[in-house]
């Protein structure tokens, strides 16, 4: 393997950093015309951005129907692609449901280390800010100290906590959680619980106990089976998308740490499969940082002018 | 692991071996496949580009066209360049000249630091050295109580902060702490962060800079999109990166990042984790890993880990009670106890060479858990020693017994002692020379690993392949062609032995169970 090939690599990977504009800008060149070469470019830009193979050949196919039919040239593109990839999640946004009867129970679930503890915390600090009442309940009973971890933020938040102890099982947790927030008239009942790769068929099993435990201790419970989704994972999240929708009924995503580097462009993948909506996007390290999702702020980020 | 990857280029590699001779297009068509597979396998679109140029130009060369197998020339170029990719042979830990050698982990939150940080621990305390482990990630809430569990479980002390501490102080009291103790290596855990900040890299350089760590290890997940590339590089700019963890390799996530992340920073990956037990964590071998990107299988890390689960004296032992037809239930258990070691029984399969194809073309990979097994050591555990060693005292009353004991059926208990039975006779046969082929009497290591690909040839040829698209029947109370075990069956685990539904690995006792076994 030559040293000229490596150096080359690392050289393009320093300019995929500057964003899908840089890369449109360099792909569309001086020539100011879209030809086969600039958009291979911007194809490989919307890859590095997660896309994915299938939406971004189908985006780019849209580009070059429009360059042909409307003559747009490269200054009309970044706009474009931008209003093409947020019409793509129109359809995704939705607010968080509410049981015609609280409290509302939402399970948050999905792989380990995208951040669902901390999405628990923010949302508890959302709705309470809201002037919803709101109980968090410790369901990863398998992960050293998460309970404490939670803890800490109910502190934080200002709102109460059920927890076990480590190793018990967490769908006791869900059912006490549910029935005290039943008892204590809470608006919210949000569980976190632990991290699970969807291929493991007893982690899922149990998830699933969980969601008809809820469901015993408060009829039509879990009102809401969110997803949370690492804007770094790659194709993976669409597997995780769907082995969790079989599993548990996922009703919505969330999408973490959009704050980094990574454009999180596997939701498009995951909203044209499966037609879930987004409700939030997790932004920062901070509380406040967990908005609703937005499809135009989310597209500009995606093209790296966000 | 890679499964998907190496299903789409198996099927490139079908059609390309369905010619005589290749053309320019053909292998064009081919390469267009292995792109897309790269891609969806999350490798770095310019990596992938750069990949299949390097292909290209070689497979068009005189050495593929003008040759008589072009097809099999082709596999070879791409594994000998996936190779290349991944790094040349498999890479070491640092070694300090003077204990101890300080390691030092970086990563992006949720990478699974802390977790690996108890099980870089837990792999050195096995390899005889003397670990201790630093909490320095004072940001995230409960991470230190967290490391201090963990840490626990693997059997490494964790140096904790005091009030006060900053991430540096910890790091410096635990090489402190470690040349007291004695302790040979330090590990250091240290704060992620959502993104490569200047905040992070003040605070890891911060660390750096006090302790002068000899290896600077940058842990990565395997579900890693394309960011993964810019994440190495931010890091190895940042801090400067000597090697790679790869965590979260049991997952179905094909791992392009481990592609990618070695030629973008050109840093080897030097251990990978693989399941939640405390000691998931492996070795990273490159050309293990392209092998098994090309559907050629794993059995150098399926015989490491035979290795680390068997008990060689244990299996010399029960081979000569085996001669003696003198095998008991007792052994029986320790046998089937250590192809649970190995670890889940999908893993171990997905290992095998050419098992992962046959098992798809059956219909997918079963749900393969480990809930058959556990029936089986159930039911054993709820006989007396006596009914251990001799079965035949096991009459109606005992067996109602037994299956109470286990939460088990009566049916479920005649089962068990039935196959008890043929795989005793079938053994007494072999010690008198009438071994059947492909079942290798336990001879440890050796003889036993030997037959591991005989033996689980045997699994796929022997069951139909409608059997093995059944799913659970496949490890139903069929254990005997596990590979290692070595027992034969009391014949394959055919529609009527099938293990109903795929209901199997229901609830919490699974997962508990691991981190009991953490303990070891």
């Amino acid at each position: 393997m030559g040293q000229g090939w490596m150096g080359r690599l690392r050289a393009g990977l320093g300019r995929a950093r500057e964003g899908l504009l840089g890369a449109i800008a360099s792909a569309v060149g001086t020539r100011r015309v879209l030809d086969a070469a600039a958009l291979e470019g911007l194809e490989d830009a919307l890859l590095g951005a997660d896309v994915g193979v299938l939406d971004a050949e189908a985006l780019i196919e849209r580009l070059r129907e429009a360059a042909a039919r409307e003559r747009l040239d490269a200054d009309g593109v970044p706009e474009r692609l931008r209003l093409e990839i947020a019409e793509r999640l129109r359809g995704a946004v939705r607010p968080l449901r509410r049981a015609g009867e609280p409290p509302t129970v939402v399970l948050l679930v999905g792989v380990n280390g995208t951040g669902k503890t901390t999405t628990a915390a923010k949302l508890a600090h959302r709705l309470k800010a809201d002037g919803d009442r709101v109980l968090l309940a410790a369901a990863d009973t398998f992960r050293a100290a998460a309970a404490e971890q939670l803890a800490v933020w109910a502190g934080r938040v200002g709102v109460d906590l059920v927890r076990h102890a480590p190793g018990g099982d967490p769908a006791a947790v869900v059912f006490d959680a549910v029935a005290a927030g039943r008892a204590r008239a809470m608006d919210f009942v949000l569980c976190d619980t632990a991290g699970r790769l969807q291929n493991k068929a007893n982690l899922m099993a149990e998830l699933q106990k969980m969601t008809r435990v809820a469901g015993r201790a408060c009829p039509g419970a879990p009102h809401e089976v969110l997803l949370v989704l690492d804007a770094g994972t790659g194709r993976n999240g669409l597997q995780q998308a769907r082995v969790f929708t079989e599993t548990v009924a996922v009703t919505g995503l969330v999408l973490t740490k959009l704050d980094t580097t990574a454009r999180g462009g596997i939701v498009l993948a995951v909203h044209r499969e499966l037609g879930l909506p987004i409700l939030y996007a997790g932004v920062g390290e901070g509380l406040d940082d967990l908005r609703p999702f937005d499809p135009d702020a989310f597209a500009a980020a995606l093209l790296g002018a966000g | 692991m890679f499964e998907s990857l190496t299903q789409r280029l198996e099927g490139v590699w079908q059609r390309l071996r369905g010619r005589g001779r290749l053309t320019a297009a053909d292998v064009d068509e081919a390469l267009r496949e292995v792109r897309v597979a790269l891609l969806e396998a999350d490798v770095h679109f310019r990596v992938v580009r750069d990949f299949v140029d390097r292909v290209r130009e070689r497979a068009l060369g005189d050495e593929v066209l003008k040759s008589l197998t072009p097809a099999q020339q082709v596999v070879k170029i791409v594994h000998e360049e996936l190779c290349a990719l991944m790094g040349g042979t498999g890479a070491r830990l640092a070694s300090a000249s003077q204990p101890p050698t300080v390691v030092l982990l970086c990563g992006l939150q949720g990478a699974g630091k802390t977790t690996f940080a108890a099980k870089l621990g837990g792999l050195l305390l096995r390899q005889g050295r003397h670990p201790l482990l630093a909490a320095c990630d004072l940001q995230r809430p409960a991470a230190v109580d967290q490391l201090q569990v963990v840490g626990r479980q693997a059997g490494v002390p964790v140096v904790a902060p005091e009030p006060g501490d900053r991430p540096a102080d910890v790091a410096a009291r635990a090489v402190d702490r470690a040349r007291r103790l004695p302790a040979d290596i330090v590990v250091v855990d240290t704060a992620g962060r959502s993104q490569i900040d200047a905040a992070l890299m003040d605070e890891l350089r911060g660390i750096r800079d006090r302790i002068h760590p000899h290896e600077v290890l940058l842990v990565l997940d395997a579900l890693a999109g394309q960011d993964a590339a810019n994440v190495a590089r931010g890091f190895a700019e940042g801090v400067g990166v000597d090697g790679v963890a790869l965590t979260r390799l049991d997952s179905d996530a094909r791992g392009g990042a481990a592609l990618s992340v070695r030629s973008v920073i050109d840093r080897p990956i030097k251990f990978v984790g693989t399941g939640e037990r405390i000691d998931a964590i492996e070795v990273f071998h490159p050309e293990r890993m392209a092998s098994r990107i090309l559907g050629m299988g794993d059995v150098l890390s399926l015989i490491e880990r035979a290795e680390a689960a068997w008990d060689q004296d244990k299996a010399v032992e029960v081979q000569r009670r085996m001669r003696g037809a003198g095998l008991t239930l007792e052994d029986f258990l320790d046998q089937m106890q250590a192809v649970r070691r190995m670890g889940p029984l999908e893993q171990i399969l997905g290992m095998i060479p050419g098992l992962g194809p046959r098992l798809r073309a059956a219909g997918g990979m079963p749900q393969l858990d480990d809930k058959g097994l556990g029936h089986i050591e159930a039911i054993i555990r709820s006989m007396t020693p006596e009914e251990r060693r001799r079965p035949e005292i096991i009459n109606g009353s005992r067996r109602l017994r037994i299956a109470r004991g286990s939460g088990t059926a009566v049916s479920e208990v005649n089962r068990l002692l039935r196959q008890f039975e043929d795989v005793r006779r079938l053994l007494k046969g072999a010690a008198q020379g009438r071994m059947p082929p492909g079942m290798p009497p336990v001879r440890g290591l050796g003889g036993g690993l030997g037959g591991l690909p005989g033996g689980m040839g045997a699994l796929g040829a022997g069951h139909p392949p409608a059997g093995l698209g059944a799913g659970p029947g496949v490890v139903g109370p069929g254990v005997g062609p596990l590979p290692g075990l070595g027992l034969p069956s009391g014949g394959p685990a055919g529609p009527g032995r099938t293990r109903k539904g795929p209901k199997a690995g229901r609830g919490k006792g699974h997962r508990k169970g691991q981190g009991r076994k953490g303990h070891r």
